[in-house]
């Protein structure tokens, strides 16, 4: 056994040296020649009769070989260093493919990576895998604070739950207050979560003493880092926030980004000062879903099961002692990850870049797939051979898939870099400076393994290609006849594949022909306002500690202080801008003859604006009749409103007639309306015609938040910092927000944006793969039929027709794929229009730019392999053989 | 490919294993012996015999060396080693106990059908 062990050992390392082989096959075959000899045939003839007997040499020497203990790997060795050598000889080849490949698997890799970030990873805390979140199919999770507190005490299944409210507050560190987003937590929330702090202290449950008692704030790394320099002296110091003096207590650690991806906070504050820093008390009211997100760990050996039973039963207790709030029967559990509501539109995105995506790989595969079917065509010649010579086609197939291999290797590395650079971008970038939205994209093991397997996937399903080729070469038959015998049917299999591509590419190409345009429609759209050449400064008077009845002559100062900056055409002020990220306010309005202000009889539910008289020009909305406010509407003056077009042809009956015309507020007010504006868009792009209503800001009640809009042509650099000091100039302690419109509307064009990138991205792509594709083809061909052409040049066919027998096929196939590409892009567009804002597929436009843009893509790709057929010059290619 | 080298690979290994018990020897006598011992029933064809005494060389079984044949020519010529003897007898152990069966069944069989 020993022994055994140890000669396969010693052949491991040193194997039979070939000549010897060699040498002792000679030897058998001259004893052979010499026993025939011996029986009195003829010399040529005995050795005829003896090489036939023997048999082929190269196939004994090769089976020889096989004996040996791990001969597959050295076999493997041997292609790989024979591939190398084929390889280098073809380097545009290898160019080809190994771009094609790397740029689907880097699409690929690039859309797992968002995928594993968005919806696939876990947030970044300790034992994230026992981490949940609660959800209900009432009101997407949300959850009062009241009902918080029930769950939190009675439930017996978890190790404490913490709640998470969004919050915005002006920040005032001693220098430039500003407004920042972050969370509203309850005290426990970084004990339950098992977060430490990286500087200072955070919460505890022992700090809470009832409703606004620990005034405390703590700070995301990632703000501490920017705004304070890393001064780790700032723990410890009293900031306000919105005017409130709340001690810095510590620092979160650079990895943890709160209990959302998507969303990292800026800083955490207790929840239990909700009513101080919002000043109203939503705290206490049990009908006001405050908490975005309830979490928790289970506790051990509870399952997810009985936890939701535990929390159902809960649930049942609060339905019967508060029936007038709604039931939360029905709880499941689910992983912590986007905010609710963003989740499912999210997830659905992100699903179709990733058929998208797999489009990509698949239309490269074919791509591939249809170069090697043409090598395996060209190699015809030199496969024969082998085959003759006595090589087994496993061999040879097996080399094949070398090949194969190799490309897909050297492709997927580059993919996956270039990939891995991407996907770092995108995990450093924020899309908006005042929203900590946040693209946890980087890079794990995950993604690599998945680029690895479909690098390893692809190479298979392309390199399966030339097998038939190989398997049915007859050595006899090539070698007869030569490379020019071909057989009409393999071509027709390479030809689908190449059309299959095109029709994918196609597909591509059309979704984002459909993408870009739904985007550019709905930028260029109606919006009601115009955004160009327009500041916004968001500013909160509540927040900056002023009573009510100061709040008025306040707004006043601050207009006519902005009005009296040079260059200032308009300055206005308004309760939310259209399409803001605040949101909008709706109400109910009823119809001047309603008697009885019931849900029945309600005309529409409106958005509703509060605006200084100066508010419509500041925005550039257009007023089509009547007037605008002017500070005379006061409180004792009668009751006016403007309206839009919508909401006087839904609410008043007509268009024509609407101005002095009546109608009810939801407490019963008549306002009678004394202009009517255009239609616009308040809440988002893809809204259909909404009614709106406009309020003059002296006849309602004070607003603390609101939005000035300032419309000037100047530089906005400059312009802002005199914004900003003159209103300063009045208050020092005001927090102020300042923002161009536009800039503040990419908060809302962003999903459309972002889709529309991706999507224009994928289709370069579909467009670039096919030009490969085609070129690959259409040279091939030409090359294959160099002499043809040659001679039909030199009997004197006509350019057209030489061109027409080069590439005749390729644009056929190019028609064929191209159309079969656009009717199922079409079809797809019907899924793109869920993402996609303004999507259609019955866009001439469309249509036209896609069949436009696949002729250009044919036209590049062809183009050098005309210009080859063109140029073949008889002589030399008659000469050549 | 000559015919009549579908031998089983274990049978041929056995044979080879025979063949060389007596005395080492080259390839080519291997397979003039096995066709001589066996009055030109058994004829081993290079294809199969060189792979065959590559497997057994690697398994350990024989040994080759380049030695001189009767011509003085260059020749390589293989012995058994002590494993590849009690390889031997285990074999023609095994081989005797399914010649023996093989036999009782088709003895059985002839006495059945007459």
């Amino acid at each position: 056994m020993i022994a055994e062990l140890i000669t396969r050992l010693r052949f491991l390392v040193a194997r039979k040296k070939r000549n010897e082989v060699d040498e002792e096959l000679a030897f058998h075959l001259e004893q052979a020649i010499a026993a025939k000899l011996a029986a009195g045939l003829p010399e040529p003839e005995a050795r005829r009769q003896a090489l036939i007997e023997f048999g082929g040499v190269e196939r004994a020497r090769e089976q020889c070989e096989r004996q040996r203990p791990g001969w597959q790997m050295s076999a493997a060795a041997q292609d790989f260093r024979y591939e190398m050598r084929v390889l280098r000889k073809s380097p545009g080849f290898v160019a080809a493919a190994i771009f094609t490949l790397a740029m689907a698997i880097g699409a690929n890799a690039v859309v797992l990576g968002v995928m594993n970030a968005l919806i696939l990873h876990p947030v970044n805390v300790p034992r994230a895998g026992n981490l949940y979140a609660l959800d209900h199919q009432q009101g997407d999770g949300w959850e009062s604070y009241p009902n918080y507190e029930d769950l939190r005490d009675r439930n017996r299944s978890f190790d404490g739950l913490a709640a998470t409210a969004l919050s915005q507050v002006a920040l005032d560190t001693g220098k430039d207050p500003s407004r920042l987003w972050g969370f509203e937590v309850t005290e426990n929330y970084f004990d339950t979560l098992g977060i430490q702090p990286y500087l200072g202290r955070l919460f505890h449950a022992s700090d809470e003493h009832g409703f606004d008692s620990a005034p405390a704030i703590v700070l995301s790394y990632g703000y501490w880092h920017s705004h304070f320099h890393d001064d780790r002296n700032v723990v410890g110091r009293v900031v306000r926030v919105n005017s409130h003096p709340y001690t810095l207590l510590g620092v979160t650690p650079p990895g943890f980004r709160g209990t959302f991806v998507f969303f990292a906070p800026n800083f955490y504050v207790p929840m239990v000062d909700h009513n101080q820093i919002s000043g109203d008390n939503r705290l206490n009211q049990r009908n006001v879903r405050m908490i975005i997100q309830v979490v928790g760990h289970l506790k051990p050996g509870v399952t997810k099961g009985q936890a939701v039973a535990d929390l159902n039963g809960i649930g049942q207790v609060l339905a019967k002692s508060y029936p007038d709030v709604d039931a939360h029967e029905s709880f499941t559990l689910v992983r912590p990850s986007m905010p609710q509501g963003l989740g499912r539109p999210m997830r659905a995105f992100v699903t179709a870049l990733m058929v998208l995506a797999s489009l990509i790989l698949l239309a490269a595969c074919a791509n591939l797939g249809s170069l090697f079917a043409a090598r395996a065509a060209d190699r015809g010649r030199e496969v024969a051979l082998r085959l003759a010579l006595g090589s087994s086609r496993r061999r040879i197939l097996q080399q094949f898939f070398t090949e194969a291999v190799l490309i897909s290797t050297a492709g997927g590395t580059v993919g996956l870099l270039a990939s891995i650079g991407l996907l770092h971008q995108l995990d450093a970038w924020q899309p908006f400076s005042s929203v900590p939205i946040h693209i946890p994209a980087q890079p794990d093991a995950n993604v690599y393994l998945a680029a690895f397997a479909l690098a390893v996937v692809s190479a298979l399903l392309f390199g399966i290609v030339p097998v038939r080729h190989v398997l049915r070469t007859n050595p006899y038959e090539v070698v007869k006849a030569g490379t020019g015998g071909r057989s009409g049917k393999r071509i027709a299999a390479r030809d689908i594949l190449v059309a299959v591509q095109i029709a994918i590419c196609a597909v591509l190409v059309t979704s984002s022909m459909v993408a870009v345009r739904g985007l550019l429609r709905s930028l260029h759209s109606d919006l009601g306002v115009e955004p160009k050449n327009a500041m916004l400064v968001e500013t909160n008077l509540n927040e900056a500690g002023y009573k009510p009845e100061n709040i008025l002559p306040m707004q006043r100062r601050m207009l006519d202080t902005l009005t009296a900056i040079p260059g200032v055409q308009h300055a206005g002020l308004v309760s939310f801008p259209p399409l803001g990220r605040g949101g909008s306010w709706r109400a109910d309005v009823f119809r001047d003859g309603a008697t009885d202000l019931r849900e029945a009889n309600v005309a529409a539910n409106s958005y509703m604006y509060v605006i200084s008289p100066d508010y419509l020009r500041a925005a550039g909305t257009t007023l089509l009749e009547g007037r605008m406010f002017d500070w005379r509407d006061g409180k004792d003056a009668p009751k006016v409103a403007i309206v839009n077009r919508e909401f006087a042809a839904k609410v008043l009956g007509s268009t024509s007639n609407a101005i002095g015309r009546y109608f009810k507020t939801a407490n019963g007010t008549r306002e009678q309306v004394v202009g009517m504006v255009e239609d616009g868009r308040y809440l988002s792009l893809t809204e259909d015609k909404q009614p709106a209503m406009f309020f003059p800001l002296a006849q309602e009640d004070p607003l603390g938040e609101q939005w000035l809009i300032v419309r000037s042509a100047r530089d906005p650099q400059p312009l802002s910092a005199e914004v900003k000091s003159r209103l300063r100039g009045l208050d020092a302690q005001l927090p102020l927000d300042i923002v161009m419109w536009p800039r503040e509307l990419d908060f809302t064009f962003f999903p459309a944006r972002m889709a529309t990138l991706s999507l224009g991205v994928l289709g370069i792509m579909g467009a670039m793969l096919s030009i490969t594709g085609i070129f690959g083809m259409a040279a091939y061909s030409v090359s294959r039929r160099m002499r043809e052409l040659g001679i039909r040049i030199a009997l004197g066919a006509p350019r057209r027709e030489v061109l027409m027998a080069a590439l005749g096929r390729a644009c056929k196939l190019l028609f064929y794929g191209s159309g079969a590409g656009l009717l199922l892009g079409l079809l797809a567009t019907r899924v793109l229009a869920f993402i996609v804002y303004q999507a259609t597929p019955r866009d001439p436009l469309v249509l036209v730019g896609t069949v436009l843009a696949m002729l250009l893509v044919g036209m590049v790709a062809a183009w050098i392999p005309a210009q080859r057929a063109l140029g073949a010059d008889p002589l030399v290619l008659l000469r050549e053989e | 490919m000559p015919a009549s080298t579908d031998l089983l690979q274990g049978t041929l290994d056995l044979l080879i294993l025979q063949t060389l018990a007596l005395e080492p020897m080259h390839g080519w006598g291997v397979a003039q012996r096995i066709q001589q011992v066996s009055r030109d029933v058994l004829q081993v064809g290079q294809g199969s015999l060189y792979p065959a005494l590559y497997r057994l060389e690697y398994k350990g079984w024989i040994k080759s060396e380049w030695g001189s044949s009767g011509n003085n020519r260059r020749a390589k010529f293989y012995r058994l080693t002590a494993p590849g003897r009690k390889q031997l007898e285990n074999e023609r152990e095994s081989w005797d106990r399914l010649s023996a069966a093989v036999a009782l069944v088709l003895g059985q069989s002839a006495e059945a059908t007459s």
